[in-house]
């Protein structure tokens, strides 16, 4: 073999390595969500038969280790499409400046008040409600009325009733820190410390995580003893839709949906570094079209971003849309989420 | 003698290019992305880190929780050890393998199983539960060592005048001391680091250096302050470990070794009887409450007792392409835990072999380079698992390394994971090898494999068995998984059992308790196969 042919059939191996390495052996699209992701295998299919892609899915843990890693990984993403970033984490998420901007239309039928990354970055998918649920059978079994609002949890005849997850190391923790925020505000005569100092002193209960303090702690659920727990507004549905046949025509718990629920967005995006720009796109799209977007109910326990879209008939009944959420700009959660968890444990854990 | 140095540093370097590759690399790219800018920061900086997630203070409670979970884990654990490794006695061996069990079940089941047994959040539950998965590292690991001991040494010790059971205990307690300094240092070293009991059991109120440096660098995206604190994490370990190592290499010294299963006794008196049932059964009943509490939630639901949970469990209610069967997921979790074990077992012998023929020839004074091999192999055990996940991220990122998101990783981490236990078990029965035997092989002219097979093979099978247990229980367990990025067509059984705990409903809880009895069952049959396996090999016997 002479040099000059050993020198051309470098330069085609070399090519070969950097075709497969640009990706245009045709394509695949990796997804990165968190682990509570989920979606039917038929909707998926629909995808993959229309571009000609395949999907992979990769799980980054929680929505803040998904973020994390996403940061991380910046640069050299691991993934071309990010799922799972919420309103919480959305400030994190475009200062780290991992995404590359939308460049689709959001449908109209998506309401304006979900479309919060003014620099269109971020396409709202999802809508989850923290909100307390109760333990029916608990409260009609006692006499005692079901809270109507946040400044009732403080009251003596609800002592040692509550129970919360850790706002440091869980996400509806923290969406109910923020609520009661929102709710309470930071001045005022009642602000916001003073109602946990009085919580704290009611007794109520911090647990881990949300498995921990849904499945251990409430009394609704298992073993636990607390009729009053931190959770969603759809988990009353999944009650109904998760029960042991025959199915019970109300579910045991009920979702108190008008006590200060705190609306958690989840979006998704087009990760910065990407080879497959195009693809990408087009599978943000396919998120907030139609068919994924009733698929979302049973799949992940959370509302369509799109008011349109058709929900199942257990939601209809038993997984309500709250009326008035409280609100908080993210841009001010942002700045100030870190801060306010470590004055909560302050007041509450030590 | 050059010989055989050269073959120690062949033996060193399998394992060093491991732990090189997955463990120090990784690891030196995450602190110095972490650490560089507070570094650059300058000295106030440093110091307002410092202060700020309050270092003292957590390193000390960490310390005080890990200290109490080991002693508690040794009070239970050694009786234990002691009876299940001399006596014989109805249903030792099923008892020994269910033992093993709360080794490999999430801590968000475990949590469930002690709230389901009124246990509350706080210090007590978390010693409690750190004993539930550690005394089958103590039974293990000591009860190995008592089982190989020569009983002959105890007839010498009757022999001289040792003749009541205590101080013949004492003087069994003396042989294999170096042992239970390794169970101990394993012990706390887990407790030290423990992550899931701690957040879920202890309540919010008890942390541990782990729990911060995750809330840390997830929670509060400090990736300074969480490299610091797993720094230091690595620091308090290493520490401690060398510390160890100068006590250990004081002690170690050829015995002569004898199969386990023809020295055990069975129990003459009605006193020893009665002492042997509360030191055999009582531990393993300890451990049989939360696991039969686990098994009595999956047949608990609103509508009374039934399977309901068991004939749900093969159904995809919704059509999710992310819904993982029993058996897929159980096919995964068994593809892991052999690529694991055949991992952890082909770089923990040779590290087992080069730290245990350093400790017999150079007796107390360790050259520097040795006793860093040492550490290495043990460092894994002061890692902080999410500082680690987030190394693979940036470190191993490039072709032909790109494992980011690859299956392989999985039980590349769990071997990892596992080394330090799989090293410590079979460190000590090497060391305690008689070289003669083996240079007598030789002289008889066996060729060194046959020499391994004839000499080394028959004593140390039951340790590689107990090794071999170990690095399948950890992998079973998915030790570290949140750390690592998931592929959810490689579900594993904990895998499925927390996506079954993150729904509400009551079939999901139920469900994921009787994957969690999948798992144990699973867990038990392998721990039963590989020691099934060792029974037919040379040697004979029971792995202990």
């Amino acid at each position: 073999m002479d040099a000059s042919r050993f020198g051309r059939g470098l330069v085609a191996v070399a090519l070969a390595f950097a075709a497969a390495a640009c990706g245009t052996r045709g394509g695949e699209l990796t997804v990165l969500t968190h682990s509570s992701f989920s979606a039917s295998k038929e909707v998926l299919a629909s995808f993959e038969a229309e571009s000609g892609a395949t999907l992979r899915f990769i799980e980054g843990g929680d929505a803040g280790e998904t973020l994390g890693k996403a940061i991380l990984s910046r640069g050299n993403p691991v993934a071309d499409v990010i799922f799972g970033i919420d309103n919480t984490f959305l400030g994190r998420a475009l200062a780290a400046d991992i995404l590359e901007p939308l460049g689709i239309p959001i449908p109209s039928t998506i309401p304006p008040d979900l479309r919060l990354d003014a620099t269109s970055h971020l396409a709202p998918i999802d809508v989850g409600y923290v909100c307390l649920n109760a333990d029916r059978a608990w409260f009609a079994g006692r006499g005692l009325a079901l809270p109507s609002q946040l400044e009732d949890l403080v009251q003596s005849a609800y002592r040692g009733l509550l129970v919360v997850e850790d706002p440091a190391a869980s996400s509806p923790g923290l969406a109910f820190l923020l609520a009661t925020i929102a709710h309470f505000g930071e001045t005022g005569p009642y602000p916001w410390q003073r109602f946990w100092r009085d919580l704290r002193a009611n007794d109520v209960l911090v647990a881990g995580g949300w498995t921990d303090a849904y499945y251990n702690e409430f009394s609704a659920t298992g073993a636990g003893k607390r009729p009053l727990v931190v959770s969603y507004a759809t988990s009353p549905a999944a009650e109904v839709f998760y029960a042991a046949d025959p199915k019970p025509a109300e579910p045991p718990t009920v979702a108190l949906v008008s006590v200060s629920p705190f609306r958690q967005v989840e979006f998704a995006g087009v990760l910065k570094g990407t080879r497959q720009l195009r693809l990408a796109r087009k599978f943000v799209a396919f998120l907030l079209a139609r068919a994924f977007q009733e698929d979302i109910p049973l799949q992940m326990w959370v509302h369509p971003a799109d008011r349109g879209a058709r929900l199942p008939q257990v939601f209809a009944k038993f997984a309500l849309i709250p009326e008035r959420p409280e609100l908080l700009d993210p841009a001010l959660v942002d700045a100030r989420r870190d801060e306010w968890t470590r004055e909560w444990t302050r007041i509450v854990l030590q | 003698m050059i010989r055989t140095r050269l073959a120690r540093i062949a033996a060193a370097s399998l394992p060093l290019g491991f732990l090189g590759l997955f463990l120090f690399y990784p690891l030196v790219r995450v602190f110095a992305l972490g650490l560089g800018p507070l570094v650059r920061g300058g000295w106030s900086r440093l110091a307002d880190t410092v202060r700020g997630v309050g270092l003292a203070g957590l390193l000390a409670s960490s310390t005080l929780q890990a200290l109490a979970s080991t002693a508690l884990s040794l009070a239970i654990g050694l009786p234990t050890a002691y009876v299940f490794a001399r006596y014989e006695f109805p249903g030792r061996r099923v008892l020994a393998t269910v033992l093993a069990l709360p080794f490999v079940l999430p801590t968000v089941v475990v949590a469930s199983a002690f709230a389901a047994l009124g246990m509350g959040k706080g210090l007590g539950t978390v010693l409690a539960a750190h004993a539930f998965y550690n005394v089958s590292i103590v039974v293990r690991i000591v009860g190995t060592a008592w089982a190989n001991l020569d009983p002959r040494l105890g007839e010498a010790a009757r022999v001289l005048g040792a003749r009541r059971g205590p101080a013949r205990a004492a003087f069994a307690l003396r042989l294999v001391a170096p042992s239970i300094a390794a169970a101990c240092l394993l012990v706390f070293c887990y407790c030290f680091t423990s992550f899931g009991v701690v957040l879920l059991l202890g309540g919010p109120r008890v942390s541990t250096l782990e729990t911060e440096i995750w809330r840390q660098a997830v929670r509060l995206a400090d990736l300074g302050a969480a490299a610091l604190l797993a720094l230091l994490q690595l620091a308090a370990t290493a520490a401690l470990m060398a510390l160890y190592a100068r006590v250990q290499r004081r002690r170690s010294a050829a015995m002569r070794q004898a199969p386990a299963a023809a020295s055990r006794l069975r129990p003459a008196t009605p006193g020893r009887r009665a002492a042997l049932a509360a030191f055999g059964y009582g531990p393993a009943a300890l451990v049989l409450l939360p696991l039969a509490a686990i098994v009595a939630g999956s047949l608990v639901t609103r509508t009374g007792v039934g399977l309901a949970a068991w004939k749900t469990l093969f159904r995809n209610a919704t059509g999710s392409l992310f819904w993982t069967s029993p058996l897929e997921a159980g096919r995964t979790s068994l593809v892991f835990a052999s690529g694991a074990l055949i991992l952890a077992l082909a770089v923990g012998l040779p590290a087992a072999y080069a730290a245990a023929g350093r400790s017999r020839r150079e007796g107390r004074r360790a050259s520097g380079p040795a006793a860093l091999f040492d550490l290495a192999v043990l460092l894994p055990l002061g890692t902080s698992a999410v500082t680690l996940g987030f190394g693979f991220l940036v470190a191993l990122d490039r072709p032909p390394l790109d494992l980011r998101a690859s299956a392989i990783l999985v039980p590349i981490a769990h071997a990892l994971v596992a080394l330090p236990l799989v090293t410590r078990s079979l460190t000590g029965p090497i060391a305690s090898l008689d070289p003669r035997l083996r240079e007598a092989a030789a002289a008889l002219g066996a060729d060194p494999r046959r020499a391994w097979r004839a000499v080394d093979l028959p004593v140390l099978g039951r340790a590689i068995a107990s090794a071999g247990v170990f690095a399948f229980t950890v992998s079973i367990g998915e030790f570290a998984a949140s750390a690592l990025l998931a592929r959810p067509e490689f579900a594993t059984i904990p895998v499925v059992i927390f996506n079954r705990l993150g729904t509400p409903g009551e079939l999901m809880r139920a469900q994921a308790l009787a994957m969690s009895t999948v798992l144990m069952t699973v867990c038990g049959l392998g721990v039963a196969a590989i020691e099934a396996l060792r029974a037919r090999g040379p040697g004979g016997g029971e792995a202990f």
